[in-house]
């Protein structure tokens, strides 16, 4: 069943969320041993929320539009009193003392919450083996990679032990293991949806977002966790009409642009085949296809590793030994921060804070982080002018199909390069998300990437719409 | 690549500002691996976008300000409670500079 199908049986009575939480807790008990695409199971707690969802219908109460809907929660959202582990030892034994924002907007819409799920640590990675936990497996083929890093909550869509997981962008972390796990996958526009209780990366580019099995699904979760928080400064003050209720408005007459810069070099060629069938699929359906092209977006890669990694270098510095998790003690204050720190953080976050520290350290300042802050305004400019063109840009989601396990994991750079599609949209606040459209030479699934102006959601979700209607 | 952007000694120096200690083996590891990002981001370097601003932002939301009256805040004993340790209300850390009281 899909998310909007379990809540209208819960809502008209027809089934109970207990029922529906159930067989979803069997699920995981049954499944997660081989994919790990958890760090948590809340069972006890699932089914207290499943029982006051019944009890609200009993009572003749509308119990919310996501009544009875399970939800996982990618690990770095904040749950009062359920650890929340960033996938990192430095928070070993952390229990916010107050829930994220959209974890109050999804239990208030009815979905019962059933877990954390696993990512890479602090989501700095693509791949979701950067875990102090272990590696998640791809449900797809246990021998791969789930991408990352919300590679938990893709996963745990995909292997169907949760209908809805919510996961955290900052330069792909949704879209990529969306599309390497042949789920949905929303990164929203910066700003639509509260980052209050998401545990910050890089401040100016996370945004969190849905991953479900259908394009509704998608659209109805987004419904429920977007519009202004006045606990997130950067939240946009006005809420948005639901894209829910424009999703089978077609293309019709959209000018659709397929992204040139990335579509072409470093695209394997089933993956490109793919994008080429949802290029028809869209023109069969009435939009005005052309190739559009964003020069400086191949500068995007350069830029967000120098500004992801200077905010992280900021953001991380909070992780000292003296409020939360961890302490390694030692006879100073200074060496307690020290040893807490490099007991307590992995490679790829250590990797982060240095390139981070360096980029904004006196003497480097200009030449890496004031410099990328300047690219990023012209891949800014580059996408406004090219919106003046077309409603809606296409592209791959990722340049490959799911990678094995172990692959990358030596080679940063390698590892880095996974993101190269998806990085733009961050770093402009654009809306994107990711759609699976069919299956590559090895059988395992391919995304396309439908990106959208800011505020672009209703657009975005329409296109989305018609890809999946066009599969067969 | 081009010639070495960092150095093993300007690693350290780096790792020292971030507390972050680092073992040799480490230490070797990780200036080759920052090396070759810094030269990869050096295609940045050739632009020309000096008559640009910088971007600290992508959307045009500038003060987002709300009335200054109290609001919720959250548990003291609760948040203190997740802390290493804590003492009488407040974060307890070894000493700071010199010797403990």
């Amino acid at each position: 069943m899909t998310a909007v199908e379990i809540a209208t049986a819960v809502r008209s009575g027809q089934r109970s969320a207990r029922s529906v939480v159930d067989e979803y807790l069997g699920a995981i008990a049954d499944g997660d041993d081989d994919v790990h695409a958890f760090n948590l199971v809340t069972a006890a707690q699932a089914r207290a929320q499943a029982d006051e969802i019944d009890a609200a219908v009993a009572a003749g109460r509308d119990p919310g539009p996501l009544a009875g809907v399970p939800v996982a929660l990618k690990d770095n959202l904040c749950t009062r009193g359920v650890p929340t582990t960033c996938s990192s030892r430095i928070l070993e034994g952390w229990a916010p003392p107050y829930d994220a924002t959209v974890v109050e907007q999804l239990r208030r819409a009815g979905a019962v919450t059933v877990g954390k799920t696993n990512m890479d640590e602090f989501a700095m990675g693509s791949s979701t083996e950067n875990s102090a936990f272990g590696p998640t497996r791809n449900p797809c083929d246990p021998s791969r990679v789930p991408g990352g890093s919300s590679g938990g909550s893709a996963a745990a869509v995909a292997a169907g032990f949760a209908p809805v997981a919510l996961g955290s962008d900052t330069g792909g972390s949704i879209r990529q293991p969306a599309a390497l796990c042949g789920v949905v996958g929303v990164k929203p526009t910066y700003g639509l949806v509260s980052r209050y209780g998401l545990v910050a990366f890089a401040s100016s580019l996370d945004q969190i977002g849905p991953f479900t099995a259908t394009v509704a699904d998608s659209a109805a979760v987004l419904d429920v966790i977007s519009g202004p928080d006045s606990r997130d400064s950067t939240s946009i003050g006005d809420a948005q009409p639901p894209v829910s209720d424009t999703l089978g408005d077609g293309v019709d007459g959209l000018r659709v642009g397929v992204l040139s810069e990335l579509s072409g070099d470093g695209i394997a060629t089933d993956v490109a085949a793919r994008l080429q069938a949802a290029v028809g699929a869209l023109e069969t359906a009435g939009a005005r296809v052309a190739q559009a092209s964003v020069p400086a977006a191949v500068y995007g890669l350069s830029a967000y590793y120098l500004i992801s990694p200077a905010e992280a270098s900021s953001n991380l510095a909070r992780y000292d030994g003296v409020r939360y998790g961890l302490r390694v003690d030692a006879a100073s204050t200074p060496d307690m921060n020290t040893a807490t720190r490099s007991t307590g953080f992995g490679d790829e976050v250590k990797r982060r804070i240095m390139i981070g520290t360096y980029a904004l350290s006196a003497g480097y300042y200009d030449a890496y982080y004031g410099k990328a802050q300047k690219v990023r305004t012209l891949i800014i400019n580059d996408f406004a002018s090219v919106w003046e063109q077309f409603d809606l840009l296409v592209s791959p989601t990722s340049p490959t199909t799911a990678f094995s396990l172990g692959e990358r994991t030596a080679d940063p750079m390698a590892m880095y390069m996974s993101d190269v599609c998806t990085v733009p949209v961050n770093l402009t606040g654009q809306a994107a998300m990711s759609v699976p459209y069919g299956v590559g030479d090895d059988g395992l699934p391919v995304g396309v990437q439908i990106m959208a102006p800011a505020l672009g959601e209703a657009v975005m979700f329409r296109a989305a719409a018609v890809l999946e209607a066009s599969l067969p | 690549m081009g010639q070495q952007r960092i150095t093993r000694a300007e690693c350290a120096h780096v790792a020292a500002l971030a507390r972050l200690a680092l073992t040799d083996e480490e230490l070797d590891r990780f200036t080759g691996q920052l090396d070759e990002l810094l030269d990869h981001v050096a295609e940045v370097e050739a632009l020309d976008v000096e008559s640009l601003p910088p971007t600290m932002h992508a959307l045009p939301i500038v003060n987002l300000l709300r009335p200054d009256t109290p609001g919720e805040v959250l548990d003291r004993d609760e948040v203190l409670a997740q802390a290493p340790f804590a003492e009488e209300g407040q974060f307890r850390v070894p000493p700071v500079l010199g010797e403990a009281p």
